[in-house]
């Protein structure tokens, strides 16, 4: 998963400081693995370098200065991008797909788009390897068969979040 | 709107509705000569009022069908029934050979049906027979032969009349994985090596992956999978 990608999509909505982008991140997408600080830091950094944020606003406290970073036109062109390009198919695949959901419902974006690009392009991918089965011998047939099973299994998935989409925009954006 | 140049069969603005239900609402559907294309959907979509629409089968609210140039929508049932005869070939799931008859002589039929005499209409079967892997089933009887191999002489029966256009509706969802693949191999094989093009309805997507490209249909609206990638 882009946690860049994903820390810029949650500044769609509005300029936050970095803690409050951490707390975010971490309630939508880190279930099991909370962010830590320092990568919450570094993220942003390297996306101010990019000009895809910039500094809104800093405040002064007690502690160590507090920064409030907003989004830039190219910040949210870069997660437009993000957000359309099919990922490989892959293990584990399902955690940067959830996100990107979740972060397209939350921006107002078309959720359904992404699920349909993305079968697209597994679909491609079986084409790929049907193809290479009926032209190969019987050890390729047993190695693409093994993938296109599991994007098989990748596909069911994608067609019953789809029909779910609903109740998942219902369950975000609440 | 004019049919993509080139597509042998096009529909735009395909709607159509049984009592309270909608079942396409604005299909739009191509498909080119040789060419595979795959329609997917859940079920309930509209997947198979489509194809039962550019079949000729059943007759759209509003919308057009060219084939060829010619509209379908417009023509007599007799005029459609006759391009069904002369054109098209159909594959379905289930139940589509007559048990009486033997194998071969369902692979004749369509071509007995169309004032083809006996003996030339079994040579042209067991020639596509022989090509789907069953003709040394010409002489049962389809209650004598398995599930997949009865698909196969399904295949061969409605490819015999070398038709420009097959719509093959789940035509392995009856079958198991290895019986079902076979099935697909030999059927866009055949249908490339003969240029006919296929309308495949599967909800399959291992069964879609023997396409050249797909469309998904939900809630009777199509949309073609290959803009997106």
């Amino acid at each position: 998963m882009s946690i860049g990608h994903t820390l810029l999509g949650l500044l769609e909505s509005g300029p936050r400081h970095g803690y409050d982008l951490k707390r975010a991140f971490d309630e939508k997408f880190g279930h099991d693995r909370p962010l830590h600080y320092g990568q919450v830091y570094s993220t942003m950094s390297r996306l101010l370098k990019n000009g895809l944020v910039v500094v809104d606003g800093i405040e002064a406290g007690d502690g160590p200065e507090r920064k409030r970073y907003a989004i830039t036109e190219a910040g949210v062109t870069d997660v437009e991008r993000w957000l359309a390009t099919p990922e490989k198919p892959e293990p584990y695949l399902q955690s940067t797909l959830y996100t990107k959901l979740v972060l397209a419902l939350l921006t107002h974006r078309d959720a359904a788009d992404i699920l349909d690009t993305q079968r697209a392009e597994h679909l491609r991918n079986m084409r790929v390897l049907t193809d290479r089965k009926r032209k190969g011998d019987l050890a390729d047939q047993l190695i693409c068969d093994h993938a296109l099973f599991h994007l098989e299994a990748d596909l069911r998935w994608l067609e019953l979040t789809a029909a779910r989409l609903d109740r998942l925009r219902e369950a975000v954006t609440r | 709107m004019t049919a993509p140049p080139g597509s042998l069969l096009a529909a735009h603005g395909l709607r159509k509705t049984y009592g309270p239900t909608t079942a396409l609402d604005g299909a739009e559907f191509s498909i080119h000569p040789g060419e595979v294309v795959a329609v997917m959907g859940p079920s309930g979509s509209g997947k198979s009022t489509l194809l039962h629409c550019l079949a000729g089968i059943v007759t759209p609210d509003s919308g057009s069908i060219t084939y060829d140039g010619r509209e379908l929508t417009t023509m007599s049932d007799a005029e459609r029934s006759a391009l069904r005869r002369s054109e098209f070939g159909f594959v379905f799931q289930f139940g589509q050979l007559v048990p009486e008859l033997t194998c071969v002589e369902n692979v004749a039929l369509p071509l007995r049906l169309n004032g083809t005499a006996r003996k030339e209409a079994e040579r042209a079967a067991l020639a596509w027979m022989e090509r789907l892997e069953v003709d040394d089933l010409a002489r049962k009887r389809p209650g004598e032969v398995s599930g997949g191999q009865g698909q196969r002489v399904a295949v061969a029966r409605a490819l015999v009349t070398n038709p420009r256009l097959l719509f093959a509706d789940e035509p392995t969802g009856a079958l198991d994985s290895l019986n079902g693949e076979r099935v697909m191999e030999l059927l866009t094989d055949a249908a490339r090596s003969a240029n006919a093009a296929v309308v495949l309805v599967t909800h399959e997507a291992r069964v879609a992956a023997y396409s050249d490209r797909e469309i998904v249909v939900r809630d009777g609206k199509s949309r073609d999978m290959e803009r997106l990638v």
